[in-house]
């Protein structure tokens, strides 16, 4: 943005922003906000709702706030009766075409447009009711997203968002005038194309017409039930996400009350997907050494390079449609979830002395696209669905607040055990960036068996909120089995955010970039920006969040994933060793190719 | 390769592999195919690299590029104002007997679909009907049955 | 008001007044910013709708400091009620070639466009054929400079400049948010100098004749004159080119059928006036601006059939992207019928009323803006007829 500064008026009040401003950061300026709908500071602007639409003087038409660029001398007025008509009627207009039975709607409370209404006191009765009986049809053919067109109200920040932060594209509009819609290709279901379930569209989207399938429902009866021991798991980036749901501010840990309510709500075992986050480092970085080992000593061409991580599954879905041929790239690593799901019912079954099948695994997720992963049918290596339900950091707020738990209130707790220890290491998964962090952390001490010549181990060119990142680390002074790594520059890469995956695997793909390991998050910021975290998103949220997640990880005693003495003792107990013969069965998988067209 | 990527194909060589080329490789599939097929959109798609919903979404904006099967002659008879004033439906009721087809719908030789249009430019001469490209201003219900009748003599 | 009694005039389709050649070899020689001074003192507004001073417009594209610059012909005619860029296209392509070749000059651009409807593309064959005569000429004058011709597919919102560009670009003709105005970014998000068919006919015509002829046609506010499409109920429907400023009631004398209701000015977008206003309607930018359409209803015509008519339209041609005009248009077509129906109250068209209005200031794009036009001007003067 320029450094001239344009003078205007808002509301009779004078106010200078730079050049190339709109009236609504003007607006802001002077602490007038101006309502949006179609506008989202993570997307390009759109300019259609026209709720935000604003008086200029001498204009003969109002303007869109969000769209229009402040200019000298400009007098904007934001509640003449002009345009106090002109945004009820908007208002009024988008609830005629809504299905509004917000006490039955998901985003009951959460939803914008029901904000608005509110704010506004419009009802949907001034004109024709033209919600059409077909729109009423859910399309719950995913496991992770339900899509009700009649709660559609055409924003399209679902269209950009699958489009400029994810380059999906599942979702257009389609048609023109009263028959335009926001569809998929030839209106299939979402389960049939080439959505990777990410559920970035459903952080943006305004009202209940995109929002995650629910599950907790069945999970309050397996609760209830005596007979089933229910175990439940968090990921990383919930602790820090959590209390946004619950009343506190933006980039707020809340570790110990997350299992605090969750023992309140009555799970019988709460334990930590951190624990096998930290196993993951184990076996995907001893993929990584290996495969590195098989190129460079046994000079194997079947080797694939660079590995990439596998613990987004929105990431796996994407690569399995639009590039299909890198799939041997991928580790053949299970998400953490995954990884916990099998061990919850085999080792954890074990070590409890509990029939597997009396189990039900729990899982408490960032994202919506673990809905989808839990449901494929390679996870069931336990002889069961190894994890049952995943539910999203919104879903288990409202679980909270449906127990009738005053969370800010409660007392810290831990983790129970088994499976319940994790490290700093394990935590920064849930930031972009945090899985290479940790796995550098990991191998780099294996090879040399020196910590990794950071700062307090803070790996920081690998952190940030750059689309992608890269960085070399020059190996030296290896341990004798492992000199062959001697003066080798470690090439890494880091992409978070689907379009910027995209950039970096094509290209990989043309051999336009060589690199030896790479992360990709699917969501924009890692997991802490994930499809089923708090709403809203923006990216200075994601920063407070990404900073609790670092500021956690230099609070815990242990940050080094193979420090993890939970992982150690799992090892010796259980799996033998990384990549053994156990690990291959329970903690490794394979992909699919789909198609794109 | 099929019919249809052959088609494709050469129509994005001929018009350039950029998303500025979307239209023309989408009106030189419609002229041969009279609509575009799913197996068209997905090549089309994969060609220009853009998503196949975005292809479908784009083409579904645009009356004349169908996305679902047309006959090989497509009847549009203009049924704005002034053709409307002028008597469109009597052409439209004498073509939709002579056809047994209703409006929206395909014969079932899949020769012929009649379809209705906004002003198609001829308002000075309605009613006017479109068949494929060409044009028929001032027509009756009788002059539009036997200019249908000359194309159902064509192969 | 200034006003002027109908006078057929023939510029535009005169034959034999426009050698491409001998045009353009001049044209070559003289300075751009010469040429857009006459443009601008023939006092040329834009025949496409909007009225735009069309030597402002070029003088600001050429200003543009950019590699790449446009020239569009917008010939994507869909307003009902308007035919006359087809015939001008049909009769006369030659004199659009020739503005758009100026216009090119003028602004430092290499390449024109001309957008043509899907519906006239039995025009395509005899535009080619002529259009390859037309560039090999450009370059053997050493002018480098191409026209081709892109074709539209059945949407009438891509006449709307900015969904024109979306269009060529492959995109839903979805107009975008302006500014930027096309003059800074237009096609391909560069600097475009977009006019309408018989604009362009204007130029070449000003720009052989000089400003002085053209400038004495019309009025103070309407230069010149403008090709009228005829239709409706009147004898001698077709295409008649007449100086602006005219009052209706003169231009009902001429064409109507002695029984005439009330003239629809401007297409589906424009106003309806009824008999008593005939006299003091004057036909131009000051009166009822037009891109050219004039149809005739007579008194055994339903002024709710057509408003009926003109509401279905917009309903299926709106792009659908902004929420006044996507909803609006419907609850106008549905509310109109709900009066009818007796399924509302009359005064409900009060409401109705109020909803254009917000329509005509908060939609997006003109074709939301205008709807208004001939809902208020209808239900004001015919609310019987739509009420019972
Ligand atoms: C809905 C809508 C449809 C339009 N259709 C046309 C059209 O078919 N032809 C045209 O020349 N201008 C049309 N316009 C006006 C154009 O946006 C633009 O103003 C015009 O092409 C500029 O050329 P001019 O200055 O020569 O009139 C339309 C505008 C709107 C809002
Ligand atoms: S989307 Fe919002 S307004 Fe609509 S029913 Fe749900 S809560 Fe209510
Ligand atoms: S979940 Fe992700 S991939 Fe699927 S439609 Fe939404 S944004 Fe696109
Ligand atoms: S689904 Fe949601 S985000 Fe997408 S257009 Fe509808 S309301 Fe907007
Ligand atoms: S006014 Fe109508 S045509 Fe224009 S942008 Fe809005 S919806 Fe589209
Ligand atoms: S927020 Fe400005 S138009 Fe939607
Ligand atoms: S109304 Fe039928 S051609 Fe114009």
């Amino acid at each position: 943005m320029s450094n001239y500064m344009v003078n205007l008026k808002i509301n009779n009040i004078p106010v200078s922003v730079p050049e190339g401003s709109t009236i609504v950061q003007a607006a802001n300026k002077l602490n007038f906000r101006i309502p949006t709908l179609c506008f989202h500071p993570d997307l390009s602007v759109a300019g259609n709702c026209r709720v935000c639409v604003v008086e200029i003087t001498g204009a003969r038409a109002l303007a869109a706030a969000c769209a229009m660029p402040v200019a000298e001398g400009m007098e904007v007025f934001t509640n003449s009766a002009k345009v106090r008509t002109a945004r009820k009627h908007v208002i009024e207009l988008l609830l005629s075409e809504h299905n509004a039975d917000c006490t039955k709607c998901f985003k009951n409370g959460h939803c914008e447009l029901q904000e608005l209404a509110a704010e506004y006191r419009v009802g949907d009765h001034v004109f024709l009711d033209l919600v059409k009986a077909s729109d009423k049809i859910l399309d719950i053919s995913s496991p992770s997203i339900q899509k009700d067109n009649s709660k559609c109200i055409r924003c399209q920040r679902c269209v950009r968002t699958c489009e400029e932060l994810q380059a999906v594209g599942a979702l257009a509009v389609a048609c023109k005038g009263d028959h335009q819609r926001i569809t998929t290709f030839m209106d299939k279901s979402l389960h049939n194309v080439v959505c990777t379930n990410c559920g970035q569209c459903i952080n943006r989207c305004p009202t209940g017409a995109l929002v995650e399938r629910n599950y907790m429902e069945e999970v309050w009866d397996h609760i209830n039930n005596p007979f089933k021991h229910v175990v439940v798991q968090t990921a990383p980036a919930v602790r820090i996400g959590l209390g946004e749901d619950l009343g506190l501010e933006p980039g707020h840990r809340v570790t110990g009350k997350l299992v605090s309510a969750l023992k309140h709500i009555g799970f019988d075992s709460v334990l930590d997907t951190d624990f096998t986050a930290d196993l993951t480092i184990m076996e995907e970085g001893t993929e990584l050494l290996t495969r590195l080992k098989k190129a460079i000593v046994d000079k194997d061409e079947t080797v694939t390079l660079p590995m990439t991580t596998s613990c987004s599954p929105g990431w796996i879905k994407f690569i399995e449609h639009t590039f299909p041929e890198l799939l041997p790239n991928v580790s053949t690593c299970k998400s953490p979830q995954q990884m916990f799901g099998a061990l919850a019912k085999t080792y954890y079954a074990q070590k409890k002395g509990l029939d597997p099948k009396n189990i039900v695994s729990v899982s408490i997720m960032p994202c919506t696209a673990k809905k989808f992963e839990a449901n494929r049918p390679e996870m069931r290596a336990s002889g069961y669905q190894d994890v049952d339900y995943v539910l999203t950091t919104r879903e288990l707020a409202m679980m909270i607040k449906q127990a009738g738990i005053e969370f800010t209130k409660l007392d810290d707790m831990h983790y129970d055990s088994i499976m319940g220890e994790g490290t700093g290491a394990a935590v920064i998964f849930g930031a972009t960036g945090g899985v290479m962090e940790a796995a550098l952390r990991t191998a780099y001490e294996i090879v040399t068996g020196r910590e990794v010549p950071f700062n307090n181990l803070n790996i920081t060119p690998v952190r940030g909120m750059e689309g992608v990142r890269e960085a070399t680390i020059t190996i030296t002074g290896t341990r004798p089995e492992w000199s062959f790594l001697e003066g080798v520059e470690m090439k890494v890469a880091v992409a978070h955010g689907l379009v910027n995956a995209k950039e970096l695997m094509t290209a990989v793909r043309d051999q336009k970039a060589s690199y030896h390991f790479i992360e990709v998050m699917a969501c924009p910021g890692g997991c802490l920006g994930g499809g089923g975290q708090p709403i809203p998103t923006s990216a200075d949220i994601r920063e407070k969040r990404a900073q609790a997640i670092y500021a956690e990880d230099e609070g815990l005693p242990i940050r080094k994933s193979h420090e993890n003495p939970e992982v150690v003792q799992i090892y010796k107990d259980f799996l033998g060793e990384p990549l053994g013969h156990r690990s291959h069965a329970l903690l490794h998988t394979h992909y699919k190719p789909r198609k794109r067209y | 390769m099929s019919k249809t990527e052959t088609l494709v194909r050469a129509l994005v060589d001929k018009h350039g592999k950029s998303r500025n080329s979307l239209m023309p490789v989408l009106q030189g599939v419609v002229k041969e195919e009279r609509y575009l097929s799913e197996e068209a959109m997905l090549e089309v798609a994969r060609e220009l690299d853009i998503s196949a919903a975005d292809v479908f979404g784009t083409a579904s904006f645009y009356t004349f590029l169908d996305t679902v099967p047309r006959g090989s002659y497509v009847i549009r008879v203009c049924k704005t104002i002034a053709c409307h004033m002028a008597g469109k439906d009597v052409v439209i009721d004498a073509l939709s007997d002579m056809l047994k087809i209703k409006v929206g719908e395909t014969t079932v030789d899949g020769k012929f679909t009649l379809l209705t249009a906004n002003c198609l430019g001829w308002c000075h001469k309605g009613p006017v009907m479109l068949v494929n490209d060409e044009v028929f201003p001032q027509i009756t219900a009788q002059k539009a049955v036997e200019i249908v009748e000359e194309y159902a003599r064509k192969k | 008001m200034e006003h002027k009694t109908i006078k057929k005039v023939d510029i535009i389709f005169a034959k034999d007044t426009c050698n491409p050649r001998e045009l353009l070899s001049k044209t070559l020689q003289r300075n751009p910013d010469d040429i857009i001074l006459d443009i601008i003192d023939s006092g040329l507004k834009g025949r496409g709708g909007a009225g735009f001073p069309t030597g402002l417009k070029w003088k600001f594209t050429r200003n543009e400091v950019s590699e790449d610059k446009y020239v569009i012909c917008n010939a994507d005619e869909g307003e009902p009620g308007t035919f006359k860029d087809r015939e001008i296209l049909d009769q006369v392509p030659e004199k659009v070639f020739v503005g758009m070749a100026v216009c090119g000059y003028v602004i430092g651009a290499r390449e024109g466009y001309i957008y043509l409807r899907g519906e006239y593309n039995f025009l395509l064959r005899s535009l080619n054929a002529k259009l390859e005569t037309f560039n090999a000429l450009m370059k053997e004058l050493k002018f480098d400079f191409h026209i081709s011709i892109r074709s539209g597919s059945g949407a009438y919102i891509c006449g709307e400049e900015s969904a024109l560009f979306e269009s060529m670009e492959g995109k839903r003709g979805e107009p975008r948010n302006k500014p930027p105005y096309p003059t800074r970014a237009g096609y391909n998000h560069k600097p475009t100098a977009i006019n309408n068919v018989e604009t362009l006919v204007y130029t070449t015509m000003i720009t052989r004749l000089g400003p002085t002829e053209f400038k004495a046609l019309g009025t103070q506010d309407s230069r010149g004159s403008k090709v009228f499409s005829v239709s409706g109920d009147t004898p001698i429907a077709g295409i008649y080119e007449l100086e602006l400023g005219m009052p209706l009631a003169d231009f009902v004398d001429s064409f109507g059928d002695g029984d005439t209701k009330a003239v629809q000015v401007g297409g589906a977008s424009g106003h309806c006036v009824p008999r008593k206003q005939f006299r003091d309607t004057i036909i131009g930018f000051e009166g009822i601006p037009t891109g050219g359409s004039m149809m005739i209803f007579n008194s055994s015509r339903s002024m709710y059939n057509v408003l009926h008519d003109y509401l279905e339209f917009f309903t299926e041609e709106s792009c659908g992207q902004c929420t006044p005009c996507r909803v609006g248009c419907q609850q106008l077509l549905k509310g109109i019928e709900a009066v009818k129906r007796g399924e509302r109250k009359p005064d409900y068209l009060e409401e109705l009323k109020k909803l254009a209005d917000t329509m005509k200031v908060a939609a997006k794009c003109g074709l939301g803006q205008s709807v208004a036009n001939p809902f208020n001007s209808i239900v004001n003067n015919f609310r019987e007829e739509i009420i019972y």
